[in-house]
């Protein structure tokens, strides 16, 4: 394995530490049972296109674990890897498509969503219910079901919660180019 | 919030075992319980966990607000599998023996009944363990066991980091929270939903662009330390092997063993008795 700069271990580690913080005690919950609308997901895919896919997907995979954790109950693997997926395909769309989270535009934030709404297609519909169906036995449908509110909604989320943080971000860095030479 | 997760400090046998080898029983338990669908094997583990539950001194009263939840997600799970497949179990035991015949495809049968006794047997034999492991566990071993079962050490600290800073960032979101709603920011259940959102997300900029900050001193005062230099270090929290760590793992590994073993003679993952 290719050795860790610090700074990704720290972005991993308080990563992990503010999307158990907003999972935990910011979700919303939606009509389905056991699936809630989670802000933190948000966070994710812009935690995931700044420090990069590994940082992503282990900031999925242990904010997520520790939140299981916290509640006591079983721990989902199933859902925590669909996270740690999310987090990984996040942060490698963002490495394709050449965002550049330091000065997103208007097509940076197109590019964002789109990238967005695929990953999480991906990570519900695709890796979670076919995990559970070979972890846990369960029918297609209900895990469809669950996969696709879930999905939606976190999709969702994320396109209201990491675009705002995707501009706010920018705003803090100086843009390329924002100095002019005195004639 | 010092007792976040449920850290509960009593002299007990599974409470002298060390962290990581806990750590390791709890995978080989969960991969055992998780590939099989062997029914008297369910039932014996559940029993197994209810055993180590008193060994651990644990009284159902400590963890009643869990196993609460635990039931309610147990029911819903089940009704919503009904609801979506009521002929599940009949697909997977290949027979079909009607027990109440009710309109539509809701007659209920022995199989889709059996299906559901597996599946309550199957949270029933993993989640206990769970909760055992975050009950008799020291948060601050936990890093430290990671790194005993060949985690990459960079990795656990990045977990101990997450510990270690979740109790600053929900300070920090308390406060921040406080001060917008002091600005006039609604949170509460009064306001709607896409409200709520937006609201979330007037805390959510501050505390993720100061979290950033955060990011940036940490990792230029570990590196002021030379944090990633040897290829080893030394962990505050860690316990050496006993004895009866390493029997507590063989038992946990011999589970896992006669798991794989009964679904290979089995010639599936579902026990039948239908058959």
């Amino acid at each position: 394995m290719k050795k860790f700069s610090v700074k990704s271990i720290v972005a991993i580690g308080i990563g992990a530490a503010l999307f158990f913080v907003l999972g935990r005690f910011v979700s919303i919950p939606s009509p389905v049972p056991n699936t809630n609308i989670s802000v933190q997901y948000g966070l994710l895919a812009f935690l995931a296109v700044v420090y990069g896919p590994v940082a992503g997907a282990l900031i999925g995979f242990i904010g997520h674990t520790l939140i299981d954790f916290s509640f006591g109950w079983c721990i989902w693997w199933s859902w925590v890897i669909a996270s740690a997926v999310f987090g990984l395909l996040m942060g490698l769309s963002a490495k394709v498509l050449k965002m550049d989270e330091a000065q997103i535009g208007k097509k940076g934030l197109i590019k964002f969503n789109l990238a967005q709404v695929v990953c999480h297609l991906i990570s519900w519909m695709v890796v979670a219910p076919v995990l559970d169906v070979y972890m846990m036995g369960e029918p297609w449908d209900k895990l469809i079901a669950q996969g696709l509110t879930a999905g939606i909604a976190n999709a969702v989320t994320t396109a209201i919660v990491g675009s705002l943080l995707c501009v706010a971000y920018a705003a803090t860095k100086t843009k390329a180019g924002s100095l002019s030479k005195e004639d | 919030m010092t007792n976040l997760f449920n850290y509960i400090d009593r002299p007990s046998p599974i409470h002298r075992l060390s962290g990581a080898s806990k750590l390791v029983c709890l995978l080989l338990w969960s991969v055992a319980a998780m590939t099989s669908f062997y029914t008297p094997l369910l039932v014996a583990l559940t029993v197994l966990a209810l055993i180590f539950f008193r060994m651990a001194k644990l009284r159902l009263k400590d963890v009643s607000f869990t196993v609460g939840i635990m039931l309610v997600y147990v029911a819903l799970n089940n009704v919503l599998i009904f609801l979506f497949s009521p002929d599940h179990g009949v697909e997977l035991y290949g027979s079909r023996t009607v027990l109440l015949p009710l309109p539509g495809r809701y007659s209920l049968t022995a199989e889709q009944l059996f299906y559901h006794l597996n599946v309550i047997l199957k949270n029933a034999c993993t989640i206990p363990p769970v909760i055992l492991f975050v009950c008799t566990t020291n948060p601050s071993e936990f890093a430290a066991s990671l790194n005993r079962i060949g985690v990459s050490y960079r990795i656990s600290y990045s977990v101990a980091l997450a510990l270690r800073y979740i109790p600053d960032i929900q300070r920090e979101y308390h406060d921040i929270s406080l001060a917008q709603q002091a600005r006039g920011v609604e949170m509460s259940k009064k306001a709607n939903l896409i409200h709520r959102l937006k609201a979330a997300s007037t805390i959510l900029i501050p505390l993720v662009l100061s979290s950033m900050e955060r990011i940036e001193t940490i990792s230029n005062a570990m590196e002021l330390r030379g944090f990633g230099k040897e290829k080893k270090r030394t962990w505050y929290a860690s316990r050496p092997f006993t004895p009866a760590d390493y029997g507590s793992m063989a038992f946990c590994a011999i589970l896992l063993i006669l798991s794989l073993a009964l679904t290979a003679i089995n010639g599936g993952r579902f026990f039948n008795p239908f058959r």
